[in-house]
């Protein structure tokens, strides 16, 4: 029997549509499938979390102690539920990356990071070398497999369904050796990058922060997310939230717009399930036209001021 | 205090990967191995704390064959005091390292455990969140800033939504991201001195510890390629091709 349990990522008023992704690589396992919503006052995301399609029930566990996703609570807490589940998924986003490991290793069992595709109840492609070698991994019969689902292979999950909503007791001891402080959040009022259909991202030649605002000029015409290479976050330009790459967000949004970035191998991993990517770059020869669908030589702060007027 | 850091020898981050013609994995043979960056920051940030006045003594360990000699010989020019290897011809996977690692902790009572956040081959990013959880101890994983206290520290990890601030209890694992430094470069005189540096060798065999949970890996392929794009001449060329294509 294939009972799969997800694990809903959420700020505390909405559920992050990384859960509604899960449920995508949840339906191609086959199987029951359920959600698990942990935190403080969150009935609202255990509401949202039943509407997901495909969905059997939703558990809601509420407690001071899991407002803040800290591993070590909500992986003991994951622990006490976890009997009875063939499959326990998460996000791979820095909260599914930080937690799921850590439950994994709580069960005795390795992890299936990032799966793209599923083969079958216990097979799994997942990329390794930053995307440049895609493996398919089985996991041992009758182990639970604990796996992070690579969000950027997945689409959302419709809405429309009704899963029914059970209250569950905390009942896992609090950690006292961990204590969350705060979160300072780098974004304004754009999309968000994970998100967003369109994205742009500026690398190393806008040059400073200030020559960032062509970039955010554009995008709040085209109501696009704003990303930038790892050059540019370490130059200062911006804040490292807006990270595209192996080592910051991967994304697949319909459109992503290259704007000044050469295309290293680590940044090429962030955006190559987007639908289609535009390069502008002043260098011919930059490895991102390689990549690119459609792709543009030339100077971008002469480029995107043409391309807002064009855009009117 | 004793401050653990694990390294893991890696095809270098500049080499451009190949998947070998059968499907049996990458190329490795006659391919430049390194250090894992992301463990590169992990000891230097240990070297810092050491320098700092706040440890004792930097660990590097490694698992692997005899080859990941070379990789903590690095460690040990880099600063290090001593290297251990975990020595096997086995593919050691994060469950199984973390269970090395703690025995090496419980051995040396190690105060701090410094790790990568994730090895650039396997991109899994599990090892030190499985350690935490078997050594039942707080993790920090993804830091970008940490401030040692008294028995504590203070950690700025880099997530999605921004940066977020943890304080743990020590003994603690951390894992480290790319802004939290910049790891020096070794220097001559320092790969000479790192030869006569201690390192202790322990047989994984000699542990007792299974491999029955592994995954297996039943083929490896390139990732499918992109169909070959066009090139415009400007910004109306271009913005005509976004519109054609029903993008904006």
């Amino acid at each position: 029997m294939t009972n799969i349990l997800i694990i809903a990522e959420h700020n505390g008023s909405e559920l992050n549509p990384s859960t509604g992704k899960c449920a995508t690589c949840a339906t191609a396992i086959g199987g029951t499938i359920d959600i698990l919503v942990l935190g403080n006052n969150v009935s609202g995301i255990a509401d949202q979390a039943a509407q997901i399609q495909g969905i059997s029930k939703v558990h809601l566990t509420e407690a001071a102690h899991l407002e803040a996703p800290l591993a070590v609570n909500w992986a003991a807490e994951i622990l006490t539920i976890a009997d009875g589940y063939s499959h326990i998924l998460g996000p791979s986003t820095t909260l599914g990356r930080d937690l799921m490991p850590r439950l994994a290793a709580l069960l005795g069992v390795n992890q299936v990071s990032d799966i793209m595709a599923v083969n079958n109840s216990h097979g799994f492609k997942r990329p390794i070398y930053a995307g440049n070698a895609i493996i398919d991994v089985t996991s041992p019969d009758g182990a639970i497999v604990v796996a992070t689902v690579r969000t950027a292979s997945w689409p959302d999950t419709a809405q429309g369904g009704s899963a029914s909503i059970e209250a569950r007791n905390a009942t896992a001891t609090p950690a006292t050796h961990t204590k969350f402080i705060g979160l300072e959040s780098g974004g304004g009022d754009r999309p968000d990058l994970q998100t967003a259909k369109i994205v742009i991202s500026g690398g190393r030649a806008l040059g400073s922060a200030e020559n960032f605002d062509l970039i955010y000029a554009l995008a709040d015409k085209i109501g696009a997310g704003v990303g930038a290479s790892r050059a540019a976050v370490d130059a200062g330009y911006v804040a490292n939230d807006m990270q595209v790459g192996q080592t910051g967000k991967i994304i697949s949004p319909d459109l992503y717009m290259a704007f000044g970035i050469s295309g290293a191998i680590q940044h090429i991993t962030g955006i190559k399930d987007a639908g289609t990517i535009v390069a502008i770059n002043k260098d011919a020869d930059a490895p991102i036209f390689e990549l690119a669908d459609i792709g543009l030589t030339g100077d971008l702060f002469s480029i995107i001021p043409e391309m807002i007027d064009l855009l009117d | 205090m004793k401050i653990l850091v694990g390294i893991k020898r890696v095809i270098d981050y500049n080499v451009r990967i190949r998947v070998k013609s059968d499907g049996s994995g990458v190329e490795t043979d006659g391919v430049k191995m390194s250090i894992n960056p992301f463990d590169e920051i992990a000891l230097e940030e240990a070297l810092r704390i050491r320098e700092a006045g706040k440890a004792d003594e930097v660990i590097v360990i490694s698992a692997g064959g005899d080859e990941c000699q070379q990789q903590i010989r690095t460690g040990l020019a880099m600063g290090a005091d001593r290297g251990i290897q975990i020595k096997t011809e086995q593919d050691l996977q994060p469950l199984s390292i973390a269970r090395a690692l703690l025995y090496v902790i419980e051995k040396e009572d190690i105060g701090l455990v410094i790790l990568g956040k994730q090895a650039i081959d396997n991109d899994n990013s599990q090892t030190g969140q499985m350690l935490a959880a078997l050594w039942d101890r707080p993790q920090a994983t993804f830091a970008s800033k940490l401030e040692l206290g008294d028995g504590t520290a203070r950690v700025t990890r880099e997530v999605d939504a921004g940066l977020e601030t943890i304080d743990v209890e020590l003994p603690a694992v951390i894992t480290v991201d790319l802004r939290l430094n910049e790891p020096r470069f070794v220097k001559l005189p320092d790969i000479m001195k790192a030869k006569r540096k201690p390192l202790d060798v322990i047989n994984l065999s000699d542990l007792s510890i299974g491999s029955e949970h592994d995954l297996v890996t039943v083929g490896t392929v390139p990732p499918f390629a992109r169909a070959r794009g066009v090139m415009v001449e400007d910004a109306t060329q271009l913005v005509a091709e976004l519109r054609q294509r029903g993008l904006v």
